[in-house]
């Protein structure tokens, strides 16, 4: 466990020097390991965008001309939002500096001398970590201008949010750092194409370039050894919901969900999984039964018509009533859709005024299918993934508790005996019990 | 309208971007920290000092929700209701608070020692259910005894400036 982002728990430079850390920096900056060597390693290893989305990592940064003259832009991601999620928190606050070398190593190997860590609003111990730690690695002449006494220089912002869901979108990001809105931009161009003030651009998350320095150190094979086939390395987990221990587990991809259960304590007063949404709220769920025998990775999340997304693992136990779970989740939705593209804008207040209807035995059993249909036509009809966010988690619940949905509309009332539990303080602070 | 103090501040995020209107997020909310909220005047002087349309900073207050166009209570108390902090029995948390300080879920008053808001994904997930105290500080793991703390302790400090 712990063998990548938070192999350390200290953000002082003098911690992250004792295990090697900024060493992998050194040698590129000296010309022991060249960019392109850098840049193939990574490509080898398989790293995948740690965000959600799971790009190659290598070969988005592919698409950048090192050699391009004029302003190249590296943005770090770090508006860490999707509901479920905390594990940027933990690598800004306890090893923010293998973030910043690995912010440092990206801008060189693509060809960039100013990064953006954007670190949502609400961050602010996260912002002072990665402010101090900035500091510190300027001081040691690790960052900032005439790096290593050479006349490279790269110089790190680390700007925080207002309060926005779909600033983590990457163009959307990009627009705010220019002062606006952050409204999803349509692609093509791609951000290598034009990013931010229309220049090439990457933009990686926040887990994705802290995993970079350790893989350039201890190679692409072992990072992919660390996981299993189509899946290399390792991926932050954070469980949350009805579990014993909830908590933030670093764990090589390709783990069993059931040990990733046992460290958690299991679930609460050992009752049954109802459920599992695997990455954040806007990966489908997966029904209880499903998950016997399933593997924490790319190809087996699939396998089950979901995906490892964010790593943000939500555990409901049988007393969830998913009508009511769903309905909190589109309240959300609803809020920060930005607004540009209709189906997501109007399609998102529908649903979530329908699922009102079903919660106040004011519809119809026909509503269920019709909530169904609203969403899946915002998916692939909008800018940006926001749509399929907002559709996934919909059409998955009623695919897999129609059911109990159908019942919730046609009776009034949960299909659930007691529908307070699944949501009740009360049970949560006792769920230590056995 | 903008202190000399808060200029220097938000100098200091002209200096990020290659172009002044990227300060305008961190300049509103100098001026938010400052004022307890943004007033037409705040919005203004924010236009004026970046030298950008005021219309370029009024959509930009309006799309992210952490600028308040009105004022609000002296402290504010968030209560997390994603889907994680809703299993921890977030809505239960939100009237325990409303109950004991007789205060509703997303009033504003300005007269009010506290507003009670909700707000979306904190990132601290583990710890749910999560409050954030003004904007600031977080409290995880919440209890009833750590909410009497809690409301406590903003009954002895000062409220934000």
């Amino acid at each position: 466990m712990n063998q990548v982002c938070l192999r350390i728990q200290d953000p002082s430079l003098e911690a992250y020097l004792q295990i090697g850390g900024y060493q992998v920096w050194k040698d590129l900056v000296s010309g022991k390991i060249l960019p392109e060597t850098a840049l193939d390693t990574i490509k080898q290893s398989k790293l995948q965008g740690r965000g959600g989305a799971g790009f190659l990592t290598g070969l988005k940064w592919g698409f950048m001309n090192r050699d391009l003259p004029g302003d190249k832009y590296l943005v770090c991601n770090s508006d860490e939002g999707e509901p479920g999620t905390c594990k940027d928190t933990l690598i800004m606050r306890h090893n923010p500096h293998q973030l910043i070398e690995g912010i440092l190593i990206s801008a060189y190997v693509i060809g960039a001398n100013v990064c953006y860590n954007y670190i949502r609003g609400e961050y602010l111990r996260e912002y002072e970590a990665c402010e101090n730690a900035l500091a510190e690695a300027i001081k040691a002449n690790l960052a900032g201008e005439g790096i290593l006494g050479k006349s490279l220089l790269i110089n790190i912002h680390n700007l925080l949010g207002a309060g926005s869901y779909i600033v983590g979108e990457e163009t959307a990001m990009m627009e705010s750092i220019e002062g606006k809105r952050a409204m999803p931009r349509n692609k093509p161009p791609f951000p290598a194409q034009y990013g931010l003030w229309g220049r090439a651009t990457t933009i990686n998350n926040t887990e994705t370039l802290a995993s970079v320095p350790v893989i350039l150190e201890k190679g692409s094979q072992w990072f992919q050894d660390l996981g299993v086939e189509n899946a290399a390395g390792t991926k932050i987990f954070c469980v949350s919901g009805h579990v014993r221990k909830p908590g933030v587990y670093e764990l090589p991809l390709g783990t069993s969900f059931q040990d990733l259960m046992d460290l958690c304590g299991g679930v609460r007063h050992g009752r049954k999984i109802k459920a599992c949404i695997p990455g954040g709220t806007s990966m489908r769920v997966i029904p209880g039964d499903k998950l016997e025998g399933l593997t924490l990775d790319y190809d087996a999340l699939k396998a089950v018509n979901s995906s490892i997304g964010s790593g943000g693992v939500i555990i409901m136990d049988e007393t969830t009533c998913m009508v009511t779970a769903l309905t909190h989740m589109m309240r959300f939705y609803h809020h920060e859709s930005c607004g540009q593209c209709t189906p997501c804008r109007e399609g998102s207040g529908w649903i979530l005024k329908m699922l009102e209807r079903v919660l106040a035995n004011n519809a119809e059993p026909a509503i269920i299918p019709q909530i169904r249909e609203v969403a899946k036509r915002i998916e692939g009809k909008t800018i940006c993934a926001f749509g399929e966010a907002i559709s996934w988690p919909v059409t998955s619940f009623i695919d897999h508790y129609y059911d109990e949905f159908v019942y919730f509309a046609q009776h009034g009332k949960s299909k659930v005996a007691d529908t307070q539990l699944g949501f009740s303080w009360n049970e949560y602070m006792n769920k230590d019990a056995a | 309208m903008i202190m000399a103090e808060d200029k220097v501040k938000i100098d200091q995020w002209v200096a990020k971007f290659p172009d002044p209107k990227g300060a305008v997020i961190m300049a509103l909310r100098i001026m938010q920290d400052r004022h307890r909220w943004l007033s037409d005047d705040s919005i203004n002087a924010v236009a004026n000092y970046l030298n950008i349309a005021p219309v370029d900073v009024y959509e930009v207050v309006s799309f992210y929700s952490m600028y308040r166009r009105s004022p609000g209570g002296k402290h504010f108390v968030k209560i997390c209701t994603s889907l994680s902090c809703c299993l921890a029995g977030a809505y239960d948390v939100i009237k325990y608070i409303e109950d004991k300080e007789g205060v509703s879920l997303n009033k504003l008053d300005p007269e009010a020692h506290i507003t009670l808001q909700e707000t979306e994904c904190l990132g601290a997930c583990q710890g749910a259910p999560v409050a954030l105290v003004d904007d600031e500080k977080y409290h995880l793991d919440l209890t009833p005894d750590k909410i009497n703390t809690l409301l406590q302790d903003l009954d002895l400090v000062e409220g934000v400036q």
